[in-house]
């Protein structure tokens, strides 16, 4: 009797079910290293793209699907990453996926997504992401040697000719170190002195004072907060005069305020248009969507919207976007990779079967700090 | 700038850094002397330093002496309460359980400042302003002359509280021998309390005097922590002058190695010394087999 009652229920319920299953939400699936060592990244992503997701739903979804996202906080440990990225291949059975925060992370699950066919597009920035090609893998952090090409087009039309490197013994830092050397190269700049320096490393006047005896004609660092801004300091304080070049990592308002006002002065870094784009012409092609970007998270979490955050919603407008043209995992894919002309918070868009990631030069704006505020460089 | 200016500068950098590697070793060796135990939150108690200064100084809007002498008191009762809540409660006490307490807790003190203070890196004004000072070819900020001021000033006053006072003797005499210093009427569990409030307190004037240079934020304690230790180690655990040079040879040979070496072995330079003295001269450098440690 109780087995007929069950089987009766499970009928009903498999009745019931499936009208639900045709009017389901289109599913995304989202790896973010939200506590951790690399939370400073994952926090923001997260909250970008669940705030998107919510204002998508309340005008009633994309092209009249609903959206549905699966958030899982993988800490910044690639093991987990993989563990949660079959979860939610297998068991939520998602379309596409969002993240990792970290180049390692998505290093490691890079191979269930292609074995799954799952498109990925990773929020890290990492070129050996999307160098080589994978199939179903992108990215939407511009590469660090953009950042770094920058930097040296505008060394070169300073006419400066040699360079002192201070690089953090991180992942950004060396993976920045080899992209350093590498362009240099290609750009003719010769580099005179090479030094590095630890994430938690308190004092860096030893290697600046080696490199002022170096006669470099300007120093490029590399790292994200704190090390930039006591070196800052310690330049200040050693009296060296060459230009100091910072990398993108630093381009927020927390460098300038740690530098103190005397130290920065002067400062010139690549910077993702975010972080400046009340700098920027409004006729630039990103400035409304920046700025309605920068409104809307200043009110759902009172915090300045950040490049990371940024990584997040370039994610949502790429899958937006690829959703036209149909929404299982290969039509997804098929769509991400034609891209074109895609307006978004760290540049615009154009994928193609040989580039994965979509951004130029023009993702970065060579800006100066002058009275504790950015610059456009000239 | 030629070879002799650059090592005048490593030197002074190296001295500088030195200091504060100093003041925090001396944290290690007072619990050490009167507890036999590494208490590996003395980084933390550096952090709460900052942490607090910045937190009457911003939150509170306290004028910044009013905010440093609050934040030390502050961290003096967090000493104090982690005394209180962890190690007192142990039924029996070893140097082993009592080490792994300290990490427990030192991750538990990072958590919580995590969560009250958030992940971000903060910045203290410097207390008398940032114009670099020369000294011969090389520069120093005013902030490092607080640093060596206040630094010789705390060790100063400690060795004259160990030596003159009755509370400081009765304290060297437990780190000589608890159990008879509990026979002659010492109470050794207060002794252990006031060691806890005195390392709090020079943990966290050492972190306070840092930020203005080094910043500050939750997890700041671990590598000072760290540093401090080797210093201490390098001393031989010594509350006096011994963890003091074992603070700036240490700063010092790190300077010098990153300058003239390769700044990629910086922190291998401070680890390997401290190995080596491990291996070689476990008393420390400057102390003989058998030594008084206060």
């Amino acid at each position: 009797m109780r087995i007929l009652h069950l089987a009766v229920l499970t009928i009903l319920g498999f009745l019931l079910a499936s009208p639900v299953l045709a009017a389901e939400p289109f599913r995304i699936g989202a790896l973010f290293s939200v506590t951790g060592p690399a939370s400073f990244l994952g926090e923001p992503e997260k909250n970008t793209l669940e705030m998107l997701v919510k204002e998508a739903n309340a005008k009633g979804g994309i092209k009249g699907r609903k959206l549905e996202l699966v958030v899982y906080d993988t800490q910044g440990d690639a093991t987990k990453a993989v563990q949660l990225a079959t979860k939610l291949i297998k068991n939520d059975k998602v379309s596409v996926i969002v993240g990792p925060s970290t180049t390692g992370e998505t290093m490691a699950i890079i191979p269930l997504v292609e074995k799954e066919k799952i498109p990925l597009i990773s929020c890290a920035a990492g070129i050996k992401i999307t160098e080589p090609v994978k199939k179903y893998v992108f990215k939407t952090p511009a590469n660090d040697h953009v950042a770094a090409e920058k930097i040296f087009n505008y060394m070169a039309a300073k006419k400066q000719k040699s360079v002192a490197l201070l690089t953090v013994t991180d992942g950004f830092g060396s993976s920045g170190r080899e992209q350093l050397k590498d362009m240099a190269k290609k750009k003719g700049i010769a580099i005179v002195a090479d030094e590095t320096y630890g994430p938690k490393d308190t004092d860096m006047t030893a290697q600046l004072t080696k490199i002022k005896g170096s006669k470099a004609d300007a120093i490029i660092c590399w790292g994200t907060n704190p090390g930039p801004a006591i070196i800052t300091r310690n330049v200040k304080q050693l009296g060296i005069k060459i230009p100091l070049y910072m990398s993108h990592g630093v381009a927020s308002k927390k460098y300038i305020e740690l530098c103190g006002p005397d130290a920065a002065e002067g400062v010139l870094l690549p910077a993702g248009k975010l972080a400046i784009y009340e700098k920027l012409k409004h006729s630039d092609p990103q400035y409304k969507l920046l700025k309605e970007y920068d409104k809307s998270y200043k009110k759902a979490f009172s915090v300045e919207a950040s490049t990371f955050g940024g990584y997040a919603y370039d994610s949502f407008l790429l899958i937006s976007e690829a959703m036209k043209k149909g929404t299982t995992p290969e039509q997804l894919r098929d769509g991400l990779e034609g891209v074109k002309k895609l307006v978004s918070v760290s540049g615009i868009y154009n994928m193609s079967s040989a580039d994965h990631n979509g951004l130029d030069l023009n993702a970065f704006e060579m800006v100066k700090i002058v009275k504790c505020d950015w610059e456009l460089a000239k | 700038m030629d070879l002799a200016d650059q090592i005048a500068q490593y030197m002074v950098s190296g001295l500088s850094t030195g200091a504060i590697y100093a003041l925090i070793g001396i944290g290690f060796a007072i619990i050490y002397n009167s507890t036999e135990i590494i208490n590996f939150a003395q980084g933390e108690l550096v952090m709460l330093g900052g942490m607090f200064t910045l937190f009457f100084l911003e939150t509170m809007k306290l004028p910044l002496p009013l905010s440093i002498l609050l934040a030390v008191l502050a961290t003096i009762a967090s000493g104090v309460l982690f005394e209180r809540l962890t190690i007192r409660p142990l039924k029996a006490p070893t140097p082993l359980s009592l080490i792994i307490i300290t990490i427990g807790g030192s991750i538990l003190i990072r958590g919580i400042a995590m969560l009250v203070w958030g992940k971000d890196t903060h910045a203290l004004p410097a207390f008398s302003g940032s114009e670099p000072i020369a000294v011969g070819s090389a520069t120093i900020l005013p902030q490092h002359l607080w640093i060596f001021a206040l630094t010789g000033i705390a060790i100063v006053s400690n060795k004259l509280f160990f030596q003159y006072t009755i509370t400081g003797k009765a304290m060297r005499a437990c780190a000589v021998n608890r159990r008879a210093a509990g026979l002659v009427g010492i109470d050794v569990r207060r002794m252990v309390l006031f060691s806890f409030a005195i390392s709090g307190g020079l943990g966290s004037l050492a972190g306070i005097i840092v930020a203005p240079l080094t910043m500050t934020s939750y997890d700041v304690g671990i590598m000072l922590g760290l540093k401090g230790f080797c210093a201490a180690i390098i001393g031989g655990l010594s509350g006096g002058i011994g963890t003091v040079l074992g603070g700036l040879l240490l700063g010092t040979l790190e300077s010098l190695g990153a300058g003239l070496i390769s700044s990629g072995y910086k922190d291998a330079i401070a680890f390997v010394i401290l190995l080596l003295i491990l291996f070689i001269r476990p008393q420390g450098l400057f102390g003989r087999a058998q030594t008084e440690r206060v």
